[in-house]
């Protein structure tokens, strides 16, 4: 795991997604196992799930469709997507749509991509913005599980994260 | 479990597209209704004078037809561009331009075909001679498609823009323009009895050209926006 830390402003979301390819860097390029990203494309975008400041699910659809559609446009994992409601909490709105839901509820639905498609790379900015305590929790140990299973977790966090165990190194921009 | 195949994602895009169309439906009735309005507006300011009125239907509706798809476009791609999932389609598995694709088809169902649907009864109440009305029809038929596929590249250039609206139709408008040329034409030549078929020729040529350019281009300039 790689936790990026800085001060308000000093580049944290733009390194993330200059990481995803969505933003060019000015110079030089980003590899992922040896290759440049720009000509993986597609191949790349299998292996990564990314979570950004926005929560990139659809106010007008229920909860059940939002990740129905985030399986369609990735890599489907074999876990059912009621479990996976279950499993962020939010087992009783799957038929809700998300324009009811609260802002911590969204981001769990957000963060629910990350069960439902299979990848090794998730790149994360700010995961626990709006979420209590509990599902705080929850979360943390699922990047514990990630990473046991050979899994990359880039993040941003304003928070303390305990991890206790896991291999956490941290990159400071402010510094 | 197996990843979708290509057409499937296409299709599931598009039944999500017209499903956020089904339950926003205020909004996209708002283009046809303008559609209907200004062509119904017309006969009251120009008068009684049928000639004139039939004589003019063709442009009427065709430049009716240009300004509602102009105020439609920029729903291919705001709210996705707001609420972050046109990050996620960005960063799908599946090639960017079909996804596009998908969403322009998206969008030309929910309006270019209603304005073809509707056009008949226009034409008809603004006295267009019956010769004409197949063409107008086929016209349409060939033109929203057009103007939704051109329209997309100029929307994904602005989407990212705090106030895209005014380049925008800078931007696309120029381009609708032999749209709007041939294919009015094509009815004046319907009415007047000629052959129509180099002007329905010169459409389809638009229409393929745009089929399989614009999403290329239109996925690049999304990436553009993103950045």
């Amino acid at each position: 795991m790689l936790l990026v830390e800085g001060s308000n402003g000093s580049g944290k979301t733009s390194l993330l997604r200059i990481l995803t390819g969505l933003k060019l860097a000015d110079e030089g390029d980003v590899y992922w196992r040896g290759q440049s990203i720009a000509r993986l494309a597609a191949e790349y975008y299998e292996q990564v799930s990314y979570v950004g400041h926005h929560d990139g699910v659809k106010r007008e659809l229920s909860c059940l469709e939002n990740l129905r559609l985030v399986q369609a446009m990735g890599k489907p994992t074999e876990l059912d997507l009621d479990t996976a409601l279950d499993r962020v909490n939010l087992y009783r709105y799957g038929d809700s749509l998300v324009a009811s839901l609260s802002a911590g509820q969204k981001r769990r639905l957000a963060l629910a991509r990350l069960l439902v498609v299979e990848s090794v790379l998730w790149i994360l900015d700010e995961p626990f913005t709006s979420l209590d305590k509990s599902s705080m929790g929850y979360f943390e140990s699922l990047f514990d599980q990630h990473l046991q299973q050979q899994g990359v977790v880039i993040m941003t966090s304003h928070h303390d994260i305990p991890m206790a165990g896991a291999d956490v190194q941290r990159l400071n921009l402010s510094a | 479990m197996k990843r979708l195949s290509l057409s499937q994602a296409f299709i599931y895009l598009l039944r999500r597209d017209l499903t956020l169309a089904v339950r926003n439906r205020a909004e996209f009735a708002n283009p046809i209704l303008f559609f209907v309005l200004v062509i119904t507006l017309f006969p009251l300011a120009i008068g009684a004078v049928p000639e004139l009125l039939a004589r003019i239907a063709p442009g009427i509706i065709w430049v009716a037809a240009l300004l509602a798809a102009m105020l439609s476009l920029d729903s291919i791609f705001r709210s996705d561009f707001d609420d972050g999932s046109l990050e996620q389609l960005l960063m799908s598995a599946h090639p960017m331009p079909v996804l596009v694709l998908a969403k322009v088809c998206a969008h030309w169902l929910v309006t270019g075909v209603p304005l073809l649907l509707i056009s008949p009864v226009l034409a008809e109440m603004l006295g267009m001679p019956a010769a004409a009305q197949g063409t107008l029809f086929l016209t349409i038929l060939i033109g929203t498609p057009i103007l939704s596929l051109v329209g997309a590249i100029g929307v994904a250039l602005t989407v990212g823009l705090p106030k895209g609206g005014i380049i925008l139709s800078l931007l696309v408008l120029p381009l609708y323009v032999p749209v709007l040329i041939f294919a009015s034409s094509a009815i004046e030549a319907a009415a007047g009895g000629l052959d129509v078929s180099a002007q329905i020729y010169m459409l389809l040529a638009f229409l393929f050209v745009s089929i399989s350019l614009s999403p290329l281009a239109t996925a690049a300039a999304l990436r553009m926006s993103m950045s």
